[in-house]
Order: C-alpha cells, then structure tokens, then sequence
C-alpha cells in the first residue's frame, strides 16, 4: 500500500472520531475534530519518532504531551494509524478492560502516552520537566504539547509559563488549541481569556499564530518554530481551530465538546468523510 | 532494649538533607526541586554541590510537582522539597494524577509536618497528609524518628522505583537510632520485646513512647515496642505477631487519628487479630501558635499520654 496523503489522512482519522464515540455513546468529538490537522501533521510530518522502539524514557526522540486530555478520540486514532497499537484496538475505546481509557493514562501501559490526562492545566508542568531531563541527558531532541484554551483559566498553567520563561526552557514547543468554546459555552462567556498573545509575550514565551484547520499553514508554522527553539525561550503556538472541523453540524459549537452522535447523525457524518484508507474493525 | 542513651539531638529535616547529599554524590540520576523553602528544607548543600541538578521552583507547588513528574521521563530521580502542608493538601490532584497515576518515580520530600511546626499555627501544621498519601494508589508513606533514620530513609527511597512521600519534621529531638542501622522500606522496627501491651509509634512519637515504655517497665508493664517507619507498606506480619502476643495495642502518631497509622492498624488487625486498642493523636481538630512542647502536651501527644493510656489498658 502506498502512503497515504495527510488529507487522506486526516478525513480517515475523523472517520475514526466520530466511529469511536458514537460506539460508546460517550467522549468527546468537537476538539478531536478540530485537532485533527494539528496530530496528523505533528505525527506524520514533525515527530522524530520509531514507534517499533516505544519506550517511557523515549531517549534520542521527540515526544508529545497532551494535557487536554478529553480529546483522547483523535489522539488514540492517530497513534493507531502511526503504528503504535493495532487500529483494531480503537474498537475497546473507553470499554471495560481496555488500554484506550476515556482519558489517556499510562496505567494500562498503552505505547505512545507517557502521562496521564483529564484534570486540566497539569500537562505543561510535565512536559516542562520532560524538557529538562532531554537537557541533562544532552539529548537534542524536543518536546512538544498541546493545551485547550479553555485550560488557560487553570492557575498552574501560569506557574509553568513563569518557570519555563525563567530557566530557559527552549527545547519546548507548547500549542494551544484556540476554538474559542468550552463546556457552559464560548470562553468569552464563560471566563474570558483577554489577548491570550500578549499574555504568553509578557510571561517570556516566543509565540506564533497559525489556523490549526490550514495543513499547509500547521506543517509551516509547527517548522518555523522548531528553527526559533534553542535561543534560550520557550515557544507557543496559539493554534486557531474550529471545534467539530470536517462534520457540517458539530462546526463552531460547543454543543459537540462532549456529546455523541446517533446512528442518523453518525451516517451524516460519514457521509462528510470519505473512508480513504480502511476504517478500523 | 530501651536504654538509650543520646548524647546529641538534631532535626529530621537535616537528616534528609544529608541524605540527598549523600545521594548527589553517588547517584548521577537524583535530582532536587524546592519550592522557596531551600534552608527550611536543608536543601542547601544539594543545590551548592549539584547548581546543575537543582531546580528552584519559587511559590508554585503545582507546577513542582508535574516538572518532577516530568524530570522522571528520561530517568531522572527527582527529589520534591516543601512543607508537608503544601506537599500534600495543596496539590493532591497533581500527585494524583500526573504522580501516582501516573506511575512516576517521584520522591515528595516533606518538612514541618504536624503540631511541632510550631508557631506558625494551624495553617501550615498539617495533621491530615498521612491520609491522604496513603489512599493513593502505589504511594509508598515513610515517616521516619530521628535524624538517623531520615538520612537512611532518604537513601533508601532512591533505590525504590515508584512514588514515595517522606515526612519529617522541623524541632530538634533526640538521635538515638543507632547510625548503622539498615533501612528496609515495610519492615517495622521491634525496638522491645514486652508481654503486656503493645505500643506502636512513628515520627516524632518514637522517642516519646520510648521514656513512656520505661515508665510503664517500672510500674510492672512489660512493654512489645514497635516503630513502624513506614506506613504504607504496613508491616502487618510483625504488628499480628505483637498483638497475638499482648492483646492491647497502642498506636501513637503526630496525626489526625482518622486516616492516619492507627487506622490502618485497627484495618489490619480487625481483619487478621481483632485486638483492643487504643489511639495517641489528635482527635479531630486543628492545630494552633505555641512551642512544638506546648503543642505536644495540649493536644495529649506527650510521654505522660502514652503512660497513661497505656496504663488504662493495661487495666492498672
């Protein structure tokens, strides 16, 4: 078989979103479809990665961290097709016994996640100490994570800002996931972020922007920021996204954060998604 | 045997900090972390020796706790340092989640715990953290005596792969655990061999039911002296062993009575021994200002406690 393009890619892998949660009635569709673009091409293009050499230490390979950890659908499905675990396991999907917990956890040893999330604003600070230890151990490779904009109202988010900021931590490249949405409703209603560019500016970050549904502009930024690490600040990205992107019905809503299509809606989904490689059985 | 004699008293706390010396020195992989408390901590001379391995965190006990769980990937031993009350009680969730969940070789380094923190008050004097570490899942929970056993403590939990809460304490008291003594993380410490009533103490409360135990000796109470230094793993096989023996147990710590070693105990031996028994703690309330002896005596944690409980029992 021949590789699959990333928008072959990406359409598979919302396939399996919506299959997945619709299977269990439960998880959360809308930012693992609006992510979708962002893990395709972090996994597929960026990462400096052997997932036939999985291992928690990961010396010698760049890691990732997801501190928002609900959108587990999109990040499962992406390290299946990356070759992590059999795609045939996204059937177990939060499912009595299984590795595919409704939130990632290393507990039940599943390769590629190295900690557990779901309590929001904690991942930051790991992916931080990540970073040092790839320092001391004189290992050039980079860490990345990626953070709901909703998490930004969570203090230790800040405390890490502050620490990263101080010691100089530029081996990190952190992306937040800007959909604008939350649980009660838009973040501007429940609990605004103010100018999110500014904040991270005046903490110490080096930031980018970029329209996280764009490949081509994800693919771009995501290398423009790897070329400003080491120069002595931590990066973010704040990534623009359209929660439910790909699904006509679930796009700009909160509605779809952490709800489940039915049958009728799964088929209008699928309809939207063309199967371009094999959809897991 | 209970005739100790010590000829010097030190804190708890330096006892870990001579300990992650120790280790600085012979184990490239321990690193340490402080949040603002690196003299409270007896941190200092790590950081001298170690700039590179050392990490001030500042006022931001959250985000220690998630960068040690962080440090742990790429085989770093990270060794947490704050006050007990922000080494627990602040941060349960990210223990929880990004520690003990997790799986992460993490060591939370914690002083001042309890009434003997002093005059702080009752805000920093926690009383509750033993409960709390030891629902945790895989949360080994070591509250050593004296500065001996804390240096050996400190050296111990870094051969330990997992998580690990170390408490310790911050007034002087007295060193009479003998400085060679190995330690083994779930094994408890018969200190005397006695018929009539078990004590079994941790922490500060070691050297305090020891003077009690020589008091209740001469009153004719022959006395089964265990310290258990830690409290999760229990080590229930010699704690059985001393019930079957006295059938009394007392159990004296510098904690809430709920949730703390006593409970556990009444666990195990309502499950294995049912034994009468009674509890040195504090019952049920907050601490308060005063001298660590002030505190100790008000809140019936004092040597005079334990005999006299221990007297009750005994039916004298």
């Amino acid at each position: 078989m021949s590789h699959p393009s990333l928008p072959e890619l990406c359409s598979q892998v919302r396939r399996d979103i919506v299959r997945m949660v619709h299977a269990v009635n439960s998880g959360h569709p809308g930012g693992s479809l609006g992510c979708t673009e962002f893990f395709v091409a972090l996994y597929f293009h960026h990462l400096r990665i052997d997932p036939s050499r999985w291992n928690m230490d990961g010396i010698g390979e760049d890691l990732f961290f997801l501190s928002n950890g609900h959108i587990s659908p999109v990040w499962y499905s992406v390290l299946s097709r990356r070759g992590y675990f059999p795609t045939s396991e996204l059937t177990t999907f939060r499912k009595i016994n299984t590795r595919l917990q409704g939130h990632p956890t290393t507990h039940e040893g599943l390769p590629g996640v190295r900690m557990s999330s779901g309590s929001l604003g904690q991942g930051l600070s790991v992916a931080i100490g990540a970073a040092q230890a790839k320092k001391l151990n004189g290992d050039d490779k980079l860490i990345f994570s990626l953070h709901g904009d909703g998490e930004m109202q969570e203090g230790q988010i800040w405390e890490a800002a502050m620490y990263a900021a101080h010691h100089k931590v530029d081996n990190l490249i952190s992306t937040i996931d800007v959909n604008g949405q939350q649980i009660d409703g838009s973040t501007d209603q429940v609990m605004s972020l103010g100018n999110l560019r500014a904040k991270w500016e005046a903490f110490g970050w080096q930031t980018l922007e970029m329209n996280g549904n764009d490949l081509q502009a994800v693919i771009q930024t995501i290398e423009q920021a790897r070329t400003i690490t080491g120069k002595g600040k931590p990066t973010i990205i704040l990534m623009k996204t359209e929660m439910g992107k790909g699904v006509d019905f679930m796009e700009g809503t909160h509605k779809w954060h952490g709800v489940a299509p039915n049958d009728e809606e799964l088929a209008r989904a699928l309809n939207q998604l063309p199967e371009t490689i094999a959809d897991y059985s | 045997m209970l005739d100790f004699n010590p000829t010097s008293s030190n804190d708890t706390r330096s006892g870990f900090g001579a300990g992650l010396l120790e280790l600085g020195r012979t184990n490239p992989k321990v690193v340490g972390l402080c949040a603002d408390l690196i003299g409270s901590l007896k941190m200092d001379a790590f950081q001298k020796e170690f700039p590179n391995r050392f990490f001030q965190v500042g006022i931001a006990e959250a985000n220690m706790m998630g960068v040690a769980a962080g440090l742990t990937i790429g085989g770093f031993i990270p060794f947490t340092g704050t006050f007990a009350n922000f080494s627990t009680g602040r941060v349960y969730d990210q223990i929880r989640q990004s520690i003990a969940y997790s799986g992460k070789n993490v060591k939370i380094c914690a002083s001042h715990a309890g009434l003997t923190l002093g005059e702080d008050g009752a805000t920093h004097q926690i009383l509750e953290d033993v409960g709390m570490m030891s629902m945790l899942p895989g949360m080994v929970v070591i509250n050593p005596c004296d500065y001996n056993q804390t240096k050996a403590a400190t050296l111990a939990i870094a051969d330990h792969q997992g998580p690990v809460y170390l408490r310790f304490g911050r007034p002087k008291v007295p060193v009479f655990v003998p400085q060679d003594q190995p330690f083994v993380i779930g094994k408890g410490w018969h200190i005397h061999e006695g018929s009539d009533l078990t004590i079994i103490a941790t922490g500060h409360l070691v050297w305090k039911s020891i003077e009690a135990a020589r008091e209740l000796e001469k009153e004719g109470i022959s006395v089964d002296l265990i310290n258990i230094h830690t409290i999760k793993p229990l080590d229930e096989e010699l704690i059985i062993r001393s019930a079957r023996k006295t059938g009394k147990v007392i159990v004296a710590e510098e904690h809430q009575i709920n949730g703390g070693l006593g409970a556990l105990v009444a666990q195990c031996l309502s499950r294995n021994h049912p034994t009468k028994m009674g509890f040195i703690g504090v019952h049920d309330s907050f601490g308060e200002s005063g001298t660590p002896d002030q505190l100790m005596e008000k809140y019936g944690l004092g040597s005079k406690d334990v005999i006299a409980l221990g007297k009750f029992m005994a039916g004298h």
